[in-house]
């Protein structure tokens, strides 16, 4: 008897036990919380939405707008107004000019490039799910257009020959990615368009940004109506399209509703002295808060002054004596702090400070120039748009200007917001004796990890 | 559990007919050297083998025999004894076996299998072997004592991640640490932490709770692991009860620990040579009279080192700081282990206590750790064994951040030797506000160890209940639930000062944050053991599941009220906030059957067919079998006449293994829902899936000796082995302008084949005991097929995955030292040149020096030696250990403090040697200030990593029992040792066992990035037993 219930003790936990054993396949399917199935995560406008402030928060990135693009445009080959003494190697061999093609800092900002272009590209092929209103559609599209094209502009830039060197029709730019990427068993290699190609669908893009996106949107951390016309005036100032530049900055300058700051100094430290609020002369500008975003320029023109709280940096990037030298007296923009030994700008002292990508100033700058070039007067004469820049830094009026003059108040105007490169290529000024405007060691490598997988690709001479 | 059950059956079916002439029935009791019994030994009278008996659970017997007849015992881990019998009660000491042929092997799920017996390789370390080491974690404790099982303990820092690598590294992209179970339970492994290198979660078990560590190193003996074996299983099994008196071990050390090394640096004089003469040569190049104001030379006086050192250089140009001095330290190290242990032939406890307080060698780092165990076997009735245990842990660290991080201390070594520790303005740390922050040359890491904190805190649970039915004799069903909780809070707090390097502490940063990891698993199996005949069987059958969850949080503030203030609840910022979870599973069902003829010819099989939700939906599911044979040739009649051959098996295994450790949804397209914009929620596509993804697959082949020589006072095995990986888990690169960096698949093939031997020899016995064991492993590991990738890593990418060549092999440059003529550094070209030929020409220009295998991190012998000698109270034991043929970047540093003063960093001391003029034969290139020359990655850097190191010298002394037994003390010993006492090594800067946290990956090995050194601790101790 007693070994009979035993049995049934027996058979019971056995039982027990088996049916555990085999209840346990349902157990594989786990699903992901943190990152959703694209079905799920892109099913409608909300999603669209999404993915649209996604191409944005890739945009700021400390390798693009976040301050990297600006840093290297500023630091290339500029030994004449930079002393570089920091310790990225990548850095310093573009500062020397000796990059390699594994430069990291090529590498970060051509895959963060593309990564926002994916997601804009992402933005651009689910246009058919916001169907709210066609405003809406049109200002997504708007804004996703805007973000494509910066950033083949930037791209081109600073990985290919400058249009005005050779003929862009022949010469290689960057590969023009229009579509996202879903499928990794697809052939993913593409060939580097020509530079002209490249200008050509970002004007094209541009000019169709500005028609789709509102004038009135005021919160310039988003792309408006006046901020792909300023980004237009500027490619075309770069193709040498000086009445398209001419008008795009005068659409800005009469249209935007956007004014110059009444100080020089008030453009600046957004974090520590406007509590994050952005001036009204910035036209497009990368947002930085204490909780997101990064101010790279920060990061390598800052440094920590002590008297100054929120200011930070790594003092990589000292403005040599000879390039302090150039403002005249009285000049607001003579905008730099000594210390221990060395001058650095005050523009990026701000830790949290907003990144201006594009300031009303340059649109004047740009009408100016390009107004004296063509011997027009559209909007103002070259004389007013200088004068009123220079007034606004407590400058007294010049009697009259000449090219030599528009160039050297944008010089110093713009000095350290990631100019220094554009400059010297498109007015072929040298950038020292040994060093001429269009040295192909100024021109960053293809990254060497994109030739490694992408056979398609033809690196830039040099490297 | 098993092993009795088996050698009860065994001695039953063997011994069953009882002899015929009964003169005298002894009774007799059979106990260890301790005294407490010993069940399951076999009792046979010499001559009849047909006859014998077991000990109970008592460790009694009952025999009938003649007088003066010898009896026999033979227990399972001990040296058999013979007896002669001339009265009918007697009581028989066994030793414990140290010839290892006889000991018992854990084998997974239940199983355990004698040495002599296995087909598969197993290296076991007990547990005896590692106790009380000061080595926190028992991955370390590991080193050099299983061959084939290579450890590198990376960092000095406590507590960190250390790599293990069982039979080379048979992975590229997944992770290539072994898999960790403990009893039964597979672990979590992987770092929780946010801050600093990879953590330990080993850390929180108590090595002096470990009964045995067995190391599953083939295919045969891992399969039953499956798609997680092929990196190697380390089974982890815990103390349990004996039943027997109470026995209460207490054993208590102290000491103290140091760096082992320090780098010999410039001091200020040296210093200010190297840097003006790098002056004069960029004034020279311009003309610049060396006095002139604007002269780099005026400007390295007064800039440079004026005033980095507060004016102080010139007015005292030999004061020298070492650096080094200010960051290393004398750490003491306090540990207290209590143990209880005890039972009858029903239950049965085991119940332990910890309490360690260890310090870093490296100011800022601090480990304690108290864990408490309680194990409980139960006999219910006749045919139910329940049992559990419960472990608990808490582990405190004070953490230091990772290498690459100006606040990482040893990075206090760049600076200058002219800059003084002390800032003479505020007689504060040199570089706290309010005096200038931007001195010293780079942040001060010691304003990190003095004005901030980072802490971690876990609790760890882990805990185990096992019910074992007996259903019909010799079948059991056997059933096990477990659960590793593993709770996880890191705390981080950063004042003012250290504003430099925490660029948003303006007003303070603080950070809390939680890992919680759940992680659960049950084994249901049968277990059958049959002897008849000349046949004996085991097998087991059953399945498993594992599931494995991750919870994350992470707070942040900015702006404190005061420094007094850390707690998040009084920062008026929040500036930083997220959750996660992340899952995982395993359904798991296996089989394996071991089968025994005539004790010659052994036969062994499994299969495990594995399921997991990180795969894709294609291939969900993956079968792994292995089949194993032994032939103990020592048992054939041809043999007898080698009577100095003890011992002999010929073994061979064959199998497939797989690894899954890729993360969780590696094969999933996924968007995700971080890319927020300043307030904005937003996506991004984060990932390019791929549904065919599937697991590793390695082919394992194992064949070996296993032999015993003169009465096995010599035993050794020899193994051959080679691992085939496929379908290797890769982080394939694809272009970038598609917005993705890479997709996982299976992709490639590698290698790994070696040679292990391991070689036991009692070499003298009596009074003076002296034993020795050594083991050795050669492991070549090559990767066969990447299709053409180009994966890399390490400091500068320096390491790389090349076909033909080891895994992260050191890629780049070969430098050919320095040109007599001018001082330029020079490289060999190393490029093919049009007509074909190989150009071995040397070039100064470091673009035309084209990238070659310049050094492997990976070592090709690894070995660890032990002298143990005993002789009356005194036991002395030595452990050496070593690698050879593996080398080190060092160019971490070296970029930097062997630069040609690139930069202003201190140099190390052998830069002194420097071409200084034409003629100078130097491998030192010229000093020019700010510039390149030879300062690019290059072989210049890579240097050999050979080392042998005392790793434990232990000294002891037993007091005689007598003297003690009136205080009711059965034993005391008490004991000095040593740990990393001496190492012999060429390697140039502190530690060639070395690899910086934060670059450590499977391909980023032998990376020295100013990485702390290994602690030289020397413990006095303390051991009771009562």
């Amino acid at each position: 008897m007693k070994s009979t219930i035993n049995r049934f003790k027996k058979i019971a936990l056995l039982s027990m036990v088996s049916a555990t054993l085999w209840s346990c396949e349902d157990k594989l399917a786990i699903e992901p919380l943190q990152s959703l199935s694209p079905e799920v995560a892109l099913a409608d406008e909300g999603g669209v939405q999404g993915a649209l402030v996604g191409a944005y928060d890739g945009m700021q990135s400390a390798a693009l707008y976040g301050g990297e693009i600006q840093v290297l445009n500023d630091l290339i080959a500029n030994t004449e107004d930079i002393q570089f003494t920091g310790t990225f190697a990548g850095l310093s061999d573009a500062y020397n000019l000796q990059m390699v093609a594994n430069n990291s800092f090529a590498t970060g900002t051509w895959g963060a490039a593309y990564n926002t272009i994916n997601r804009a590209n992402t933005v651009l092929a689910n246009l058919e799910k916001v169907t709210s209103s066609a405003a809406n559609k049109a200002r997504i599209e708007g804004e996703a257009l805007f973000i494509r094209s910066s950033m083949f502009f930037e791209l081109v830039r600073l990985f290919a020959k400058y249009p005005n060197d050779g003929d862009p029709a022949a010469n290689l730019g960057v590969p023009l990615v229009l579509s996202p990427t879903t499928d990794a068993s697809v052939d993913l290699t593409i060939a580097r368009s020509t530079v002209k190609e490249v200008y050509d669908k970002v004007i094209a893009d541009l000019t169709r940004a500005e028609t789709l996106l509102p004038a009135s949107q005021s919160n310039v951390k988003f792309a408006n109506k006046w901020a792909a016309a300023a980004m237009l005036s500027r490619v075309h100032l770069m193709y040498g399209n000086f009445a398209q530049a001419r008008d795009a900055a005068n659409r800005v300058i009469t249209s935007s509703g956007r004014t110059l700051a009444t100080t020089f100094p008030a453009l600046w430290f957004t974090q520590i002295n406007s509590g994050g609020t952005s001036p009204g002369e910035y036209l497009f500008f990368m947002d930085v808060t204490n909780q997101d975003g990064v101010n790279q320029i920060n990061t390598y023109f800052g440094r920590t002054i002590g008297t100054i709280p929120g200011t930070a940096g790594r003092s990589d990037c000292k403005i040599r004596a000879p390039h302090v030298a150039k403002y005249e007296p009285g000049d607001a923009r003579n905008y730099f702090i000594l210390s221990g030994g060395f001058n650095y700008t005050r523009k990026h002292l701000d830790r949290f400070g907003d990144v201006p990508v594009i300031r009303l100033a340059e649109m004047f700058l740009t009408r100016a120039e390009a107004n004296f070039r063509l011997n027009t007067t559209i909007g103002a004469t070259p004389l007013e748009d200088v004068n009123r820049i220079r007034n606004r830094s407590g400058l007294g009026n010049l009697a009259t200007v000449d090219l030599n003059a528009i160039l050297r108040e944008r010089y110093l105007e713009l000095a350290f917001e990631g100019h220094n490169i554009p400059e010297k290529r498109r007015l072929r000024q040298n950038f020292s004796s040994s060093v001429t405007w269009n040295d192909p060691r100024t021109v960053m490598p293809i990254p060497q990890r994109e030739m490694d997988v992408n056979k398609k690709l033809v690196q830039n001479p040099g490297y | 559990m098993a092993k009795n059950i088996f050698y009860s059956f065994l001695a039953v079916f063997l011994f069953v007919n009882t002899a015929m002439a009964q003169v005298l029935t002894v009774s007799g009791k059979v106990t260890d050297e301790n005294g407490i019994p010993v069940s399951s030994v076999t009792v046979i009278e010499k001559g009849k083998a047909s006859s014998g008996v077991t000990t109970n659970e008592k460790g009694e017997f009952s025999i009938s025999v003649a007088r003066g007849s010898t009896l026999v015992l033979t227990g399972v881990g001990y040296d058999s004894k013979q007896v002669v019998v001339n009265s009918s009660t007697m009581a028989v000491a066994l030793a414990t076996s140290v010839k290892g042929l006889s000991e018992v092997v854990v084998t997974g799920f239940g199983g355990t299998q004698i040495k002599k017996d296995l087909t598969g390789n197993i290296a076991r370390v007990k547990g005896k072997d590692i106790e009380y080491l000061p080595t926190p974690t028992v991955d370390q404790a590991l080193q050099g004592k299983a061959a084939g099982v290579f450890v590198n303990s990376q960092s000095g820092k406590l507590g960190q991640a250390v790599t293990v690598r069982v039979r080379g590294n048979s992975s590229i992209s997944a992770n290539s640490q072994p898999l960790y179970v403990l009893d039964g339970v597979p672990i979590t492994s992987n770092s929780q932490s946010g801050y600093g290198g990879a953590m330990n979660p080993l850390v929180d078990i108590n090595p002096n709770d470990i009964e045995s560590i067995e190391v599953l190193k083939d295919a045969s003996a891992g399969a039953i692991f499956g798609a997680r074996a092929a990196n190697g299983v380390v089974l982890i099994t815990t103390k349990r009860g004996k039943a027997g008196r109470t026995q209460v071990t207490l054993n208590v050390q102290t000491g103290y620990a140091e760096a082992t090394r320090r780098i010999d640096m410039l001091n200020s004089e040296q210093y200010a040579e190297l840097i003006l003469e790098g002056a004069k040569y960029r004034d020279d190049l311009s003309g610049t009279p060396l006095n002139d104001p604007n002269s780099w030379t005026s400007y390295v006086k007064n800039d440079v080192m004026d005033y980095f050192s507060y004016g102080q250089w010139s007015q005292d140009p030999t004061k020298t700081y070492d650096w080094q001095d200010a960051v290393f330290q004398r750490a003491p190290y306090q540990q207290a282990d209590l143990q209880i242990r005890g039972g009858t032939d029903r239950t049965k406890f085991f119940a332990s206590f910890q309490h360690l307080d260890q310090t870093g060698t490296i100011v800022g780092n601090n480990l304690k750790r108290s864990t408490g165990r309680l194990s409980l076997d139960q006999k219910a009735n006749d045919w139910l064994d329940i049992g559990m245990s419960l472990n608990l842990a808490r582990t405190w660290q004070r953490r230091l951040p990772d290498d690459n991080a100006f606040s990482n201390p040893l990075q206090a070594i760049a600076l200058m030797p002219m800059t003084p520790f002390t800032d003479p303005n505020t007689g504060l740390p040199a570089g706290t506000p309010p005096g200038d922050v931007n001195i010293p040359l780079y942040y001060n890491p010691l304003l990190t160890v003095n004005y901030g904190k980072f802490t971690q805190t876990v609790f760890r649970t882990f805990g185990n209940a096992y019910a074992r039915a007996k259903i019909i004799p010799g079948l059991f069903l056997n059933t096990e639930f477990g659960i590793d909780y593993l709770s996880q809070n890191e705390e981080g707090y950063f004042q003012t000062q250290t504003i430099r390097n925490q660029t948003r502490a303006s007003r303070g940063v603080g950070s809390n944050s939680a890992a919680f990891v759940t992680n659960i698993n049950t084994n249901n199996y049968l277990s059958y053991t049959k002897a008849f005949g000349k046949h004996r069987i085991d097998a087991t059958a059953g399945m498993q599941y594992q599931n494995s969850l991750a919870k994350n949080n992470f707070t942040e503030g900015l702006d404190f009220p005061s420094d007094a203030y850390q707690k998040i609840a009084s920062a008026a910022t929040k500036s930083g906030g997220s959750s996660s979870e992340s899952e995982f599973t395993f359904v798991s069902y296996f089989a394996r059957a071991n089968y025994s003829l005539m004790d010659k010819y052994l036969f062994s099989a499994s299969i495990r067919r594995d399921g997991s939700s990180r795969f894709g939906n294609a291939k969900p599911f993956g079968n792994f079998p292995a089949l194993s044979a032994g032939w103990i040739l020592s048992n054939e009649r041809f043999m007898s006449g080698f009577n100095f051959l003890s011992f002999l098996k010929l073994r061979a295994s064959w199998g497939l293994v797989g690894n899954a450790e890729i993360g969780n949804f590696p094969a999933r397209t996924l968007i995700a829902g971080d890319a927020g914009y300043t307030g904005t929620p937003g996506l991004r596509p984060s990932q390019l899936g791929n549904a065919d993804l599937g697991w590793e697959t390695t082919e394992q082949i194992d064949v070996g000796i296993d032999f015993g020589l003169f009465k096995n006072r010599i035993t050794g095995e020899i193994d051959y082995y080679k691992k085939d990986t496929r379908d290797l888990l890769l982080g394939v690169n694809i272009p970038a302008t598609s917005g993705f960096g890479s997709v996982t698949r299976n992709l490639g093939q590698l290698t790994n084949e070696g040679f292990e031997f391991v070689l036991n020899t009692q070499n003298t016995v009596g009074a003076f005991k002296w034993s020795t064991s050594l083991n050795a492993a050669r492991n070549i590991n090559t990767v066969t097929n990447i299709s053409g990738q180009i994966i890399e890593g390490g400091v500068s990418a320096m390491n790389r995955v090349v076909e033909g060549a080891a895994i992260g092999v050191f890629f780049t440059p070969e430098f050919a030292g320095v040109d007599p003529a001018n001082g330029n550094a020079l490289f060999y070209r190393n490029t093919t040149k049009a007509d074909g030929t190989f150009d071995r020409t040397t070039t100064s220009n470091y673009a035309e020096a084209q990238r070659v295998v310049v050094g492997n991190p990976n070592p090709d012998w690894i070995w660890g030696f032990t002298n143990n000698f005993s002789y009356k109270g005194f036991d002395l034991s030595v452990f050496f250990n070593g690698v050879t043929g593996n080398q080190v970047n060092i160019y971490g540093m070296g970029r930097y403090s062997s630069a040609s003063m690139l930069y202003e960093d201190n140099n190390t001391a052998d830069q002194l040697r420097r071409w200084q003029k034409p003629g100078d034969v130097t491998d030192v290139p010229q000093v020019r200030l700010y510039r390149v020359n030879g300062s690019q990655a290059s072989s210049r850097y890579i240097v050999n990593g050979d080392y042998i190191r005392l790793r434990t010298a232990s000294l002891g002394y037993t007091f005689n029992s007598n003297w003690l037994r009136k205080a009711k003390i059965e034993k005391l010993r008490v004991y000095v040792q040593a740990f990393n006492l001496l190492t012999f090594t060429d390697y140039p800067y502190w530690d060639p066992e070395v690899n910086a946290d934060s670059f450590d990956s499977n391909i980023a090995k032998g990376n020295d990035f100013y990485t702390p050194p290994q602690p030289r601790t020397i413990l006095f101790g303390i051991n009771l037993n009562f």
